[in-house]
């Protein structure tokens, strides 16, 4: 019977090719248009730590100006200062813990004709890597003594190391950075964390660094922060008074592995803070904050406002095309009421009628999110273009199989949702009602 | 035309034309909205910055070497001196930031020394020495500009506030919301305590955050930075822009090889990063209007053909007793403005409601009144030209029809 069905559908889509074109269409722009702003937000809104989420930790200390809390209601600022930091650090009272910020230098390659280049650093401790899965291609990170000690070691990016040494394994080898030599230790694989979430405090969708050096020998080297940096009174001059100060620039993250630990680092860091409160620091009430990575991607509010009012619209837009479908559906029914009550009269059942009708719908369904993956695709590809001043925007506006099949499934209902009616409207003709006047 | 025959035709076949009136309404909708939406960018991207554009680029000195402090001043004065008297330099500066880079120094202002910083104006600050008003075209309302003798270098371990201030008119009110006469000579609080005596007021000079709502509000610091990482902005005589930028950086570069230059950027691609969101956001909801327009269109087109050949007949009938052409184009025509009507009134109490909730949820701007009817008239005119052609189709149908049996 299907098979029957299958063949009258495709009899009467084809006996009117342009309204079955233009039905099928207006599914696959709807489809097109919601999928690729849903595409691009499922990207922008992914959590690229989801699987460790029950055991990483970003960490806040609330050390703000007495007055005045750093966000209201209460919130404590978004990262540490120097002092809190490399105390915790220090304790090592986690199971893993790291603190890090941004940086730049000067990079002059070993060929002395070529220019030297300016280029951004993560200055870190040695738990980086394995808490956040950084892929390695050769060598490992730098080993915890390095954090101590000052040396001069580096970790590249793979896109650095082609640049400086053609991809080759690079560890053992040395990089000039402000005319100081550093010896490779290890050369990450491709990593993209998209969003970028060990540190959202400046754009969360650009690359990672390219170069990663242990935090002691930036801060040995009076490096400064070029990432955000806050202050909520007057530091004094120097790189000195700048480390003493209430000056939060510092990203901290630690690893804990049950909930028994993450109560106890609670209560060591409330310990903390009461000491610190002795010595006259951290004005405020205790208000210590550990966030898991998703937590901390949605207080960060990493998915900017604008991508929910496109959501919005393109909702709507595929409600306008839908409408326009079953506006066009049952103008096809009720040309075909002689048809359909002749049936009837001659005995088909309200359900064949049916079965054959949502068969129809079905075909144009599928027709629809079919062309619904390419206008996606379009979308992507306008939405890529439209924001070609960001080199990061290739990484949000690619596809993948979840939102292909998503779209077809959409473009499915979608077209039975908007066959029901005109259905209805068939199945609901009386046998013989039109059979009368003729 | 007598509305009643046609509104009782459409009332045998309510369906049909409730989901075109529904479509055009959601149509309207999106329209409205997003239309309010490109005008608050377009708005937006359009505010002068208080530059003279035009003619104005900067550029940053990046030191990779380790210096002395003197020598880095020295090294910066060089440089100055050398760009200043280069032919076609209207005028240059050494600053930390400028209007629409993105990236910049806040500060809150207070009127009450103290710690009270919850009532305190926030400010981008600009650092310069007395060629800062005239880099960035700014024109003094009121005042003065600093006299060289009121610019200092910062010295080192030391954060003394320099003593004077420039201001925009926008932060003077803002500052002294009280105030009707000249803000000049006027005391303000940076640091808690630090005192400010405003010598100047210029009337624009944007901060550097065009998304900022305080964008407006900016003060020009007379204090010289040392630091390792030099911007200087430029300001050409008109022509010469564009041969100066490669010549700067020659001849930067070969002053000292200590150091990089580098982002030597125009201020019109300054503008264009600082917009670029916008004008994204623009082409995409233009884009989006476009196509939803088509598609509304096209089913208005689609039905009314539908409705044409299904009443063929009847037409024909009426076209035998005597109807003429124009009449039965005006009959599809004030069918379909009766819909779109219904469609549009419907439209624009969810276009009202639409942006209640966007402007709650989105922090948007509330969109202005005659953005709704101005919507209502693109529709109807949308509607008429896309039924014009099933109705000039249906007046071509022959009386004849009408003696034939179906």
């Amino acid at each position: 019977m299907f098979r029957y069905y299958l063949k009258l559908s495709m009899l009467s889509i084809r006996a009117n090719p342009a309204l079955s074109a233009l039905m099928v269409a207006a599914i696959a722009i709807g489809i097109g248009a919601c999928m690729s702003i849903v595409t691009v937000r499922h990207v922008m809104s992914d959590n690229p730590l989801a699987h460790k989420n029950d055991v990483l930790y970003h960490v806040r200390l609330d050390n703000w100006n007495p007055d005045d809390p750093y966000d209201e209601p209460n919130e404590p600022p978004e990262q540490v200062t120097y002092l809190d930091s490399t105390a915790l650090h220090q304790a090592g009272r986690a199971y893993r813990q790291t603190i890090s910020f941004k940086s730049e230098r000067v990079v002059q390659p070993e060929d002395e004709d070529a220019k030297p280049f300016i280029e951004e650093i993560r200055a870190t401790t040695a738990d980086f890597f394995t808490m956040f899965d950084v892929p390695f291609e050769y060598g490992s990170a730098w080993d915890a003594a390095a954090d101590q000690t000052e040396e001069r070691v580096v970790v590249l990016s793979s896109e650095i190391n082609q640049r400086l040494f053609g991809s080759e394994d690079s560890v053992g080898r040395t990089v000039a950075m402000n005319k100081e030599l550093y010896r490779v230790v290890g050369v990450l694989a491709e990593w993209m964390p998209v969003p970028k979430v060990y540190d959202l405090n400046n754009n969360p969708y650009e690359k990672p660094e390219n170069i990663y050096t242990p935090f002691s020998i930036a801060v040995a080297g009076e490096w400064g922060s070029s990432g955000n940096n806050s202050c909520w009174k007057p530091t004094g001059g120097g790189y000195e008074a700048y480390l003493a100060s209430e000056c939060i620039w510092i990203q901290m993250w630690v690893e804990l592995k049950s909930a028994s630990e993450k109560g106890a680092y609670l209560q060591f860091l409330d310990d903390y803070v009461d000491e610190q409160k002795k010595l006259g620091r951290f004005p405020r009430e205790l208000n210590n904050r550990l966030d898991t990575p998703a937590e901390w991607l949605v207080y960060q509010e990493v998915v900017d406002d604008m991508v929910g009012v496109l959501l919005s619209l393109s909702v709507l837009f595929l409600v306008v095309c839908l409408l326009n479908t079953i506006g066009l559906l049952l103008a096809k029914v009720m040309r075909r009421t002689n048809d359909i009550s002749l049936r009837r009269a001659l005995g088909a059942s309200k359900s064949a009628l049916f079965a054959q009708y949502i068969t129809e719908a079905g075909i144009i369904g599928i027709a629809g999110g079919l062309a619904g993956i390419g206008m996606t695709w379009l979308g992507l590809r306008g939405i890529e273009n439209a924001f070609s001043g960001y080199d990061f925007i290739s990484y949000l506006v690619s596809m993948d199989w979840t939102m292909v099949l998503a779209a077809v499934a959409l473009a499915i209902v979608s077209a039975l949702a908007a066959a029901l009616y005109p259905t209805w409207r068939a199945c609901s003709v009386s046998p013989a009602s039109t059979l009368r006047i003729q | 035309m007598d509305i009643g025959p046609i509104w009782r035709a459409m009332m045998k076949n309510k369906a049909g034309f409730i989901l075109i009136a529904l479509q055009i309404a959601v149509t309207m909708t999106i329209m409205v909205n997003a239309f309010a939406i490109i005008q608050e960018r377009t708005n937006n991207a359009g505010r002068p910055s208080g530059l003279d554009e035009a003619n104005t680029f900067a550029l940053v000195s990046a030191l990779f070497t380790e210096y002395e402090r003197e020598d880095k001043k020295a090294m910066i004065d060089e440089d100055l001196a050398l760009i200043r008297g280069l032919p076609g330099v209207k005028n240059a500066v050494a600053t930390n930031s400028f209007p629409l880079r993105q990236g910049g120094w806040s500060m809150g202002l207070q009127l009450e020394p103290g710690n009270q910083s919850s009532d305190s104006v926030g400010s981008a600050i600009y650092f310069v020495d007395e060629h800062g008003v005239d880099t960035f075209a700014s024109k003094i309302i009121d005042g003065k500009n600093f006299t060289p003798n009121q610019v200092a270098w910062t010295i080192e371990d030391d954060d003394t506030w320099p003593a004077h201030g420039i201001i925009t008119e926008a932060l003077g009110k803002d500052l002294f919301p009280d105030e009707e006469g000249s803000y000049v000579g006027k005391t303000f609080y940076v640091n808690d305590d630090d005192p400010v005596n405003v010598v100047g007021v210029i009337e624009k000079l944007q901060a550097p955050w065009p998304g900022w709502s305080g964008v407006e509000k900016s003060m020009i610091v007379p204090q010289r930075r040392v630091s390792d990482y030099q911007r200087y902005v430029v300001r050409a005589e008109p022509g010469y822009r564009d041969a100066l930028m490669p010549q700067i950086e020659e001849l930067l570069t070969n002053s000292n090889k200590d150091r990089l230059i580098r982002d030597m950027t125009i201020m019109e691609d300054v503008r264009e990063a600082a917009y670029l969101d916008d004008a994204a956001l623009i082409k995409i909801l233009t884009f989006i209007v476009g196509m939803l327009t088509v598609i509304t269109g096209l089913g208005i087109v689609g039905l009314a053909s539908f409705n044409v050949s299904r009443r063929t007949r009847q037409i024909g009938i009426r076209r035998a007793l005597g109807a003429t052409k124009p009449a039965i184009v005006r009959y599809f025509m004030v069918e379909n403005f009766l819909v779109s009507s219904i469609g549009v009134v419907i439209g624009g109490i969810l276009s009202v409601a639409l942006n209640i909730a966007m402007v709650e949820a989105f922090a948007l701007e509330p969109l202005a009144w005659y953005v709704i009817p101005l919507a209502m008239i693109a529709l109807w005119m949308v509607g008429q030209a896309a039924v014009a052609g099933p109705a000039r189709r249906a007046s071509n149908i022959t009386p004849a029809i009408a003696t034939r049996s179906s």
